[in-house]
């Protein structure tokens, strides 16, 4: 017999709500299944399972919220010579046991994304399917992501032209409770800054040489294979980190535990108010188009919910992006037991030397916030002269 | 049916309706036609892509990157895509 107990989804977390078993008693799971879906502070997470066997019994119910490290249910490793079809259902465990904490998942795995029971539904479909009494779950998506939209709902109403009178559309509720994230990351935040004695680089990198190969590499494509310059960003740091290996791991017991996968929190920003870095795997490993997939993928799933439990605790290092239309340059805080966060200010044209002529260039400045604790400024200024060549180096297409 | 055979109102709402999916929790009924939409919505480099992609598979107008700028109001999306 095993527990599944209520994960800790990142230093921040205290509790969590089951909103949703995905499994039933007698259930066979493999690891890495989804089988619960847990309102947390950071939005309806897609909590998985690394254990492989039969589920016994589910010790919480829907819409309860319990601690981190309460159980959840129990199963009945594979091997182990479980009876299922007899369960002793009259059992109760009351006492909840501290989860000891996870170690990252080690092995790699190709970019996929992440299968989910319930059709991809975008909120907006959604309230106005369930203004018309259609069931959003059954139809069949046909947007960006292959989740049902607004245009899939609008299809399947009856009498569904477009003369129709629309509704206005009003606030819905977000995937996440801001007042919940706001205390999740001034926790986090407070923490790192306690704790982590974070130095300092920066570096001016000239865009140009990345800018016009995405110019070539999208003039080429329909939107939806094209790129953004975020995935530039990613494949160069990833690059670099196994370059420089000491910036790519975790502060655990007073030593740096290096990763040897490369996975990358990808911070980003929620409508309205929120900050969620969930990882992309394997960074390192994927062709430039899987990469721009999996941002996409993430992306949507974090504004949207539907993040897994796994890309919550799973990231070895932290890029923060400031896009387009923000500030020239970010001095990052480390997400802890992470000791490194790579920041890149918006693109502006600026003056720059070469040759002795001053021309007009497009500049990004990247900035290196690392763990003084495990690694000293030598290093951090290997990683960002390191990101900065790759940055101006991209793939061959 | 071409976007240029649209009305200017049947693409406001095909904008509209893109920008809700993308941007669920605003109001984009609510956007001036001379508003930037990037501004009034939040919207970042990745809503943006999403948005063209999507007026993309409802049109089947190609619009190049180049062409973006011309994209973020609703009054240029209604000019850009009637002219196509």
């Amino acid at each position: 017999m095993s527990d599944f107990a209520m994960p800790s989804l990142g230093a921040d977390m205290e509790s969590g709500t089951v909103v949703e078993w995905l499994v039933k008693p007698g259930a066979q799971v493999h690891k890495g299944d989804v089988i619960a879906v847990v309102e947390t502070h950071k939005g309806a997470i897609e909590v998985e399972i690394f254990d492989e066997g039969v589920i016994e019994e589910l010790l919480v119910a829907e819409g309860e919220e319990v601690p981190v490290g309460a159980v959840l249910a129990r199963l009945t490793k594979a091997g182990e010579a479980g009876t299922p079809e007899v369960r002793a259902v009259e059992e109760v465990h009351p006492e909840p046991e501290p989860e000891p904490e996870r170690e990252p998942e080690p092995s790699p795995e190709p970019f996929r994304p992440a299968p989910s029971e319930r059709a991809k539904v975008s909120p907006a479909a959604r309230r106005r399917a369930a203004e018309r009494g259609i069931d959003a779950d059954r139809l069949r998506g046909t947007g960006i992501d292959g989740s049902v939209t607004l245009a899939d709902v609008e299809a399947a109403s009856p009498g569904a032209a477009s003369e129709e009178p629309r509704p206005r559309a009003t606030k819905v509720k977000r995937g996440f409770d801001p007042v919940q994230m706001r205390k999740g990351i001034a926790a986090a935040m407070s923490r790192s800054k306690r704790e982590i004695p974070h130095y300092y680089l920066t570096t001016t990198i000239d865009m140009s040489v990345a800018q016009v190969w995405l110019r070539e590499y999208n003039a080429a494509r329909d939107p939806d294979e094209r790129l953004l310059p975020a995935v530039l960003t990613l494949r160069a740091a990833a690059l670099a980190l196994k370059e420089v290996p000491q910036l790519n791991g975790f502060w655990q017991e007073d030593a740096f535990a290096p990763s040897e996968a490369i996975h990358i929190g990808w911070a980003i920003s929620l409508r309205g108010g929120g900050l969620i870095a969930p990882a992309i795997r394997d960074v390192d490993k994927l062709s430039i188009a899987d990469l721009m997939r999996a941002l996409k993928d993430v992306v949507a799933r974090a504004r949207s919910g539907g993040l897994r439990s796994s890309e919550m605790t799973d990231a070895t290092f932290t890029i923060t992006s400031l896009g387009e239309r923000s500030a020239e340059s970010v001095g990052g805080i480390i997400y802890p037991p992470q000791v490194g966060i790579l920041g890149l200010g918006s693109i502006v044209e600026r003056p720059w030397v070469i040759d002795g002529a001053v021309v007009p260039r497009p500049l990004a400045t990247a900035s290196l916030a690392a763990d003084h604790r495990a690694s000293d400024g030598h290093v951090g200024g290997q990683f960002l002269s390191t990101f900065a060549r790759l940055m101006q180096e991209p793939p061959k297409p | 049916m071409t976007s240029g055979e649209m009305t200017p109102d049947a693409i406001r709402k095909l904008a509209i309706d893109a920008l809700s999916d993308i941007a669920p929790d605003t109001d984009p009924a609510t956007l001036r036609g001379d508003e930037d939409i990037r501004e009034a919505l939040d919207i970042d480099s990745m809503d943006f892509l999403n948005f063209v992609t999507a007026l993309h598979k409802k049109t089947g107008v190609a619009i190049p990157e180049e062409d973006y700028p011309r994209l973020f109001t609703l009054d240029g999306v209604a000019n850009y895509l009637g002219g196509k």
